[in-house]
């Protein structure tokens, strides 16, 4: 008898069942149960009036920076801000989406790679952002690696304004509209790394990056 | 990990003496408790009360059809080319994930924080066959460093001072001895990443598991889930059987309760759910993906009167508000769950002639059920382990005696009226013009350490009598 009949087996007799499987009617009951979800109680800043307020609030207290553009073509210029006055290197790397912007313009050298090891700052976009939590979620694609939001000191990502979404749930509801099934990596990112393992004292900056910076895009 | 359970009231004993575990748990004491009642008052009080009862229904629906919700979870797991394995014991999940090890010639394993790892033994048994182990929680690396088990399952470390950190990082990377903590957290960052960079493969636990996508996800604050399950060519997840989940929307009930009960924190820096092996001309992601589901007891629970305890979400509040906990700290109670959660789950792995004193070690005050995000009745759960051990014959014969004698007169109303009379009358001539008790004859243990307030020298029956009579 393999491991998992002896499991089911046993689960099964100490509730009342016989046998070492599911019957079909059982997994039928189930996988009604999974196709219709059920929402959960929500605090009411899960359905924010105002979104945006919210988000940067929870962005605020989750030591996540942010800045508002007016359109994609001037994310360049807000990464050159933002990289100058912390003193940081002038290089990225970042999604190959972000390639044909205009870095040079903004004296910024920018290679359109997967991060390593070594790279200060990458630069990332969004699969949308949820206010509820001051979170974005990125989802991992050949296009869309994670390890750029992960392996540099420094995190940069671009949010538009227009994938803002209330809730978790609505995040993981246009998951399953847009894209049919999770990818690989399902990551949602709420500021800097920390730690508080020792003597729970908060420190920035554990094996994740030390700084996000939200840029929103209309 | 070897159970020392059995050694319960020694140890205790022990860690009440040690003044620097004293100061040490001091120190953390009411941080994660106030932390905690701050985000719910923020969430609302009415809604967290809905939210926990939201979740202590999913789980229970979920263990009533176990087998159903594992099958569906396997099935969509394994359509996404994730590999299930099913370990009935212990040993047996070893033996699984050193088989994978062997079989693609792994030589360096990164961890990410896994209490079932530490249930089984499962680094013991890897560093055995010669691969290395590097635990990256910054807790967990501290402990692997000082060679202890963790004495919290949300900061493992929670037992260590910070010069004693500094110790063990100066014998460890052989730089200048620093107490600073960022200084001591990026010496870690320092020495993990190169593991991060080079190991074969990565070991995680699960938070849950979602039978809807055959996902498994980690929760953590630090980032070193994510470099374990992202860069090794070998991802390898070790949980138990009851941390399935249905739904995604369930993962995201569940979310908000699993931070604000563990740290007080709304969410916690990273949230990752890992579905399968990487795709086709994806730079990053693991290209074998397995998941290490374990019994090990766990079906003892189920169909039981204890089986509510396997709602638990893993967030450690029992512990934070346990006064046992937070005098004695985790590693008095002898095994990898410490806090009241332990006092139901390690009689019931271990065997209760093994942690015979665990469930008696709670003075019911029942703030871990009130904190619990689940609803679990973790004081009914414990007072029915007392029930099972009386049962057995399996406490020491005068406890037995004086319960037999208790319970004797408490069916007799005149005698116990008569006896309660006596007890006060003595109690309180013993307690002298302070009212305390200094030393009780034959219970030492109740005055070692502190007085016993004496009673006033009258029953409340006698009381009562006398203001009715008064009315």
């Amino acid at each position: 008898m393999s491991a998992r009949d002896a499991i089911f087996g046993r689960i099964r007799r100490a509730q009342g069942r016989s046998g070492s499987e599911p019957t079909a009617s059982e997994l039928a009951a189930v996988r009604e149960t999974i196709a219709a979800p059920v929402t959960g109680p929500r605090p009411a800043f899960a359905t924010p009036a105002d979104p945006v307020s919210q988000f940067l609030k929870e962005c605020d207290r989750l030591g996540t920076t942010h800045a508002r553009v007016d359109s994609p073509g001037a994310v360049p210029r807000e990464v050159a801000r933002y990289l100058a006055e912390r003193q940081l290197a002038p290089r990225i790397a970042a999604w190959p989406a972000f390639a044909a912007l205009d870095w040079a313009g903004a004296g910024i050298a920018c290679e359109a790679r997967p991060a390593n090891g070594t790279d200060p700052t990458g630069l990332t976009g969004s699969f949308c952002a949820i206010a509820e939590t001051g979170t974005v979620l990125l989802l991992s694609s050949p296009e869309e690696p994670k390890v750029n939001a992960l392996l540099p000191e420094t995190h940069l990502c671009v949010v538009s304004r227009a994938r803002l979404v209330g809730a978790m749930e609505e995040a993981l509801a246009l998951v399953r509209r847009e894209r049919g099934s999770l990818p690989r990596a399902t990551f949602f990112v709420s500021g800097p790394s920390r730690t508080a393992d020792i003597e729970q004292t908060i420190v920035i900056g554990a094996h994740g990056p030390y700084r996000v910076h939200v840029i929103m895009t209309p | 990990m070897q159970v020392q359970s059995m050694h319960f009231k020694r140890r205790a004993g022990e860690k009440l003496a040690d003044e620097l575990l004293q100061a040490n748990l001091r120190k953390a004491q009411g941080k994660f408790v106030d932390g905690r009642a701050k985000a719910v008052a923020e969430f609302g009080h009415d809604e967290w009360e809905r939210l926990r009862t939201h979740a202590a229904d999913l789980r229970d629906r979920v263990l009533a059809n176990l087998d159903a919700y594992l099958a569906e979870f396997e099935r969509n797991a394994v359509a996404r080319g994730t590999v299930v394995h099913w370990a009935e014991t212990a040993e047996d999940a070893c033996t699984i994930i050193a088989d994978i090890a062997r079989r693609n010639g792994v030589r360096k394993v990164t961890k990410s924080k896994s209490m079932v790892s530490e249930e089984v033994g499962l680094n013991e048994r890897l560093e055995a066959e010669g691969i290395q182990v590097v635990e990256t929680d910054l807790g967990e690396y501290i402990l692997q460093l000082a060679k202890e088990p963790p004495s919290h399952i949300v900061a493992p470390a929670v037992h260590k001072s910070k010069e004693q950190v500094a110790d063990l990082f100066t014998e460890a990377h052989g730089k200048p001895r620093s107490t600073d903590i960022p200084a001591l957290t990026r010496e870690a960052r320092e020495a993990l990443r190169e593991h991060f960079l080079t190991a074969d493969m990565g070991i995680s636990g699960a938070n849950w598991v979602i039978a809807e996508t055959g996902t498994t996800l980690t929760v953590t604050n630090e980032g070193n889930a994510d470099l374990v399950t992202t860069m090794p060519r070998i991802h390898c997840v070790i949980t138990g059987i009851e941390k399935v989940i249905p739904t995604l929307e369930d993962f995201a009930s569940l979310i908000r309760l699993l931070p604000r009960s563990a740290i007080g924190q709304t969410v916690t820096n990273y949230l990752t759910l890992t579905t399968g092996v990487k795709a086709p001309g994806e730079a990053d992601g693991p290209e074998q993906m397995h998941v290490v589901l374990v019994d090990a007891g766990r079906t003892k629970f189920v169909g039981s009167d204890l089986q509510p305890m396997m709602r638990c979400i893993r967030c450690g509040a029992c512990m934070n508000h346990c006064p046992v906990y937070q005098n004695v700290g985790g590693h008095a109670y002898g095994w990898v769950y410490p806090g009241p959660m332990g006092s139901v789950l390690t009689p019931v792995y271990v065997g209760i002639e093994h942690a015979g004193d665990l469930p008696n070690a709670a003075t019911f005050c029942g703030e871990c059920a009130v904190a619990c995000p689940v609803r679990i009745p973790l004081p009914d759960l414990m007072r029915k382990l007392r029930e099972r051990q009386f049962d057995g014959h399996l406490r020491p014969w005068p406890e037995r005696a004086g319960i037999l004698l208790w319970s004797f007169a408490a069916k007799r109303p005149a005698l116990y009226a008569f006896g309660a009379r006596w007890a006060a009358r003595v109690a309180s001539w013993l307690g002298g013009r302070k009212g305390l008790i200094h030393a009780l004859p034959g219970l030492d243990g109740w005055t070692k350490g502190r007085d016993m307030p004496a009673p006033a020298g009258r029953t409340f029956r006698d009381l009562y009598r006398e203001r009715k009579g008064r009315a």
